[in-house]
């Protein structure tokens, strides 16, 4: 809005910007523009859930071990923030095209709370994992075997990675052979069966797979990336509430508020593929 | 667009343009100008340019001898992959479409700008921190691990690699930005009477880049975090050791980086359907086969990463798909090629510097999309893989493709963007210099790599050496011809004849604005016409120019 529009004179609106011939226009590239970023972000995302498949296809055990160590009822609390959240946000561009100033900034300051719920459960959850141990890669922390592998239901549910894998002698690396990386179709660990690890459901977490690190390294990724994301929103929405504060929305002007509601509820979508995804195994 | 605004706003009469109607730092580094952009762009990607150049010079100059030349083998590690990451991510990718095609994509469309100029200076700002970021793993030491970044080897080197592909990392929001806007402007600004079969195909070209650009790049995006939590953290997710895949790394990476080189190419082949008709004085012959192929070229683009990864274990089923899908590529550059070949068929053509670089571009690119296909079938590729043929095809495409038709859209709208001409008889020698020269460089790779010699490769066996020696007299030729180029162009911007408005006689809608343009384009609403229709100009000797016939007011 700073740039000079000079020589306009129709309705001279002070949000048009000097090469767009209406508001209309203005609108309409700007929405456009924002959901093409939708559509990045949604390929930013697509990796990550990816790399997801490829590992969740080729080591379910893993995931169907590891996922017990989540709290399904704060990643559901979160859930539920969240809905809430898109909702009061789309209630706040409603009221932008409304020109309701009080119950616009009402809106997007609950907006803002819930963002901030939202981030102070992930961070309980975070904490919990980090005081066990339960983090990516080298940092995890094997968790106590509960019993010996023979014991669960009688069927070795322990993959043995021995005999999938020829594991050289100092242990070092399991590189896989070649067919059952990502891409290989040839049918891998047959002895892995589905996960049948997490089966026990007594409460106890069942004997540990191997690499149970991978689930938590995609974990802490994809849900770091998310929070991060919710961060860039509360900004966005910060900043909307200030200029809502001034009184800058109305009926003729809403395109910022319309702008960040659109990649508020993308960050809200992004989470609801999250939560089953990572909390809701079976 | 608008109609009453040009004259009741200030663009004094005479000599005001964009370039000189305001002063200072300020004015250009926080301009919302989509040219002055454009031209900020052009001096980033050339200092880059000039750069990727010197290191490549580098290079061959060490591989002169089979073993020490210059530098130690580890230098000799840094200074490819440096050169690989500067010519691929701070020149080629923007080069066409930020550079050139900022400055000319509002013009060609009759708009005063694009649709979100402040994206576009965000785009720029990104551009240059991204630069600085990937400038400043040179200060930490280099990076060896090759413009590919491959794991595992990227993820257990001690060289700066998580500055480097951080600095990758921003670019490519820069690039996402710039296809973004891009987009939208050709949705949303495009004049009245104008379809999408109305714009010039260096729009189409443009589209076609933006979406790969759109699509492709948060791929590389997340690529990138990915690798710089593996280093930071040690995630694991490409660590054998803890479960991850190097593998699906060298997937990740090649879903962005194979689309990635029509980022590349695409603009590049917009530029030469601008050029080949102009300079044929004749119509574009298959208009709608060349749009549609830049689409087609930009869907496939998506479907071939694998051919990258033949020797990297794939099953064959997919090997077999991908080089299936890899032969398909061909088929819509074939289309283009043609077309252009058919264009100039009984054109009266006129070798100006652009045109000899546009038949250079056919010429180089044939080579580089022919050996493309040795690649592409499963068999030679086991022979051929990681060896100089595989270095000679790429550079084939993207410099003898993507750079060259980048030199003839410099010349072909120096004028338009500097208000000056450079002096054509030099342009014309230096266009020669640097295509003879590069044959001399990359051909002889061609045949070393086909008799085994293998890329990346510091030292090597004795019957290489004359190969290696050719290639590399021949770099040095395409430096002068280069530093010709450098000096001829300066010159013009002080010496040179004033441009007139069209010096080429293109129909595109940016020749009907001054040479160079005032800050909002034209000072006159533009016509809008067949972007490819000759036939209602006539050269002006008095103006060194061509202008629009006044006889008859065409509104048929």
């Amino acid at each position: 809005m700073s740039t000079p529009h000079e020589g306009r004179d129709e309705h001279a609106d002070p949000h048009l910007q000097h090469h767009f011939e209406s508001m209309a226009q203005q609108y309409d590239s700007g929405k456009f523009g924002m959901w093409l970023f939708l559509v990045t972000e949604v390929l930013l995302f697509g990796g990550l859930f990816c790399a997801y498949a490829v590992y969740r296809a080729n080591h379910p055990e893993i995931f169907a071990y590891a996922h017990q160590f989540l709290d399904k009822t704060l990643g559901g609390l979160n859930t539920l923030v969240l809905i809430v959240s898109s909702l009061t946000m789309a209630m706040a561009v409603r009221c932008a095209q409304l020109g309701q100033q009080r119950r616009l900034k009402q809106m997007l300051a609950a907006t803002l709370l819930c963002a901030c719920v939202f981030l102070a459960v992930k961070g309980v959850e975070y904490q919990h994992k980090w005081k066990h141990g339960l983090l990516w890669g080298t940092r995890y922390v094997a968790q106590g075997e509960t019993a010996a592998p023979a014991d669960a239901a009688g069927v070795v549910t322990t993959p043995e990675p021995a005999a999938a894998v020829p594991v050289p002698a100092d242990g070092g690396t399991t590189l896989p052979h070649a067919a059952t990386g990502p891409a290989g179709l040839a049918g891998d660990h047959p002895q892995d069966g589905h996960g049948a690890a997490a089966h026990g459901g007594h409460g106890s977490a069942g004997p540990a797979p191997r690499n149970v690190q991978l689930f938590f390294g995609i974990y802490f990724v994809m849900t770091g990336l998310h929070g991060i994301h919710v961060l860039a929103g509360m900004i966005a929405i910060g900043w909307l509430l200030r200029r809502a504060s001034a009184g800058e929305f109305g009926p003729q002007y809403f395109a910022p508020v319309d702008f960040v509601g659109l990649y508020w509820h993308l960050v809200d979508l992004i989470w609801i593929f999250l939560f089953p995804l990572l909390y809701l195994i079976h | 667009m608008s109609t009453h605004d040009a004259t009741a706003a200030p663009p004094a009469v005479g000599s005001e343009n964009y370039l000189n109607c305001s002063h200072g730092f300020r004015s250009w580094f926080f301009t919302l100008d989509h040219k002055r952009i454009g031209v900020m762009y052009l001096a980033s990607i050339l200092s880059f340019f000039l750069l990727g150049g010197i290191l490549a010079l580098l290079i061959r100059t060490e591989l002169l001898t089979p073993t020490r030349t210059l530098m130690s083998a580890d230098d000799y590690n840094k200074v490819f992959t440096l050169h690989g990451a500067i010519m691929i991510f701070l020149f080629i990718i923007p080069g066409i479409p930020a550079a050139l095609g900022n400055f000319v994509l509002p013009l060609m469309l009759g708009a005063k700008d694009v649709a979100l100029p402040r994206l576009n200076l965000a785009s720029y700002h990104l551009y240059l921190v991204g630069a600085l970021i990937a400038v400043l793993s040179i200060v930490q030491g280099g990076v060896d691990a090759g413009w590919t970044f491959y794991a595992p080897y990227s993820t257990t080197t001690n060289t700066a690699v998580v500055t480097l592909t951080l600095g990758v990392f921003v670019l490519g929001f820069s690039s996402v930005f710039t296809g973004l806007n891009f987009i939208v402007t050709m949705h949303k600004m495009r004049p009245a009477g104008m379809g999408w079969f109305d714009m010039p195909l260096m729009l189409w070209a443009l589209y076609a880049t933006s979406i790969i650009q759109v699509l492709a790049t948060p791929i590389l995006g997340i690529t990138m975090v990915l690798l710089i939590v593996e280093r930071v953290m040690g995630i694991g997710i490409f660590d054998p050791a803890l479960g991850g895949d190097p593998v699906l790394y060298q997937h990740f990476f090649w879903f962005y980086s194979h689309p990635a080189v029509y980022i590349m190419i695409l603009p590049a082949m917009g530029i030469i359907s601008e050029v080949v008709s102009v300079f044929s004085r004749k119509h574009i012959f298959g208009y709608r086969a060349i749009a549609y192929s830049s689409i087609a070229i930009a869907a496939f683009s998506f479907l071939v990463w694998g051919h990258h990864m033949f020797t990297s274990g794939q099953s064959q089923l997919m090997n077999m798909i991908f080089s299936a899908l890899t032969f398909s590529v061909s088929i819509p550059s074939a289309v283009k090629m043609f077309n252009w070949l058919s264009t100039m068929y009984k054109g009266s053509i006129r070798f100006d510097t652009p045109m000899i670089y546009a038949l250079s571009f056919m010429f180089l690119f044939g080579i580089g999309g022919l050996t493309g296909l040795f690649l592409g079938s499963l068999a030679t590729d086991v022979h051929l893989h990681d060896t100089y043929f595989v270095v000679a095809h790429f550079h084939y495409v993207m410099f003898g493709g993507t750079v060259i038709a980048f030199l003839a859209g410099l010349h072909y709208w120096w004028p338009k963007m500097f208000g000056r001409m450079y002096d054509e008889k030099w342009g014309r020698i230096s266009a020669i210099i640097i295509s003879v020269g590069f044959n001399i460089t990359f051909f002889t790779q061609f045949v070393m790599g086909s008799q085994g010699m293998p890329r990346r490769y510091y030292a090597y066996v004795d019957k290489f050496e004359p190969y290696h020696v050719i290639s590399s007299i021949g770099s040095y030729l395409m430096a002068v011809g280069f530093f010709m180029t450098a000096w001829y162009l300066v010159k013009s911007l002080y010496r040179g004849r004033p441009a007139p408005a069209n010096p080429w006689g293109g129909a595109a809608m940016e020749w009907q604005a001054a040479s160079p343009p005032v800050l909002h384009n034209f000072t006159e609403e533009p016509v809008v016409g067949d972007p490819y229709d000759y036939s209602n100009q006539t050269y002006d000797p008095a103006i060194g120019g061509y202008v629009r016939r006044k006889t008859e007011v065409s509104d048929r």
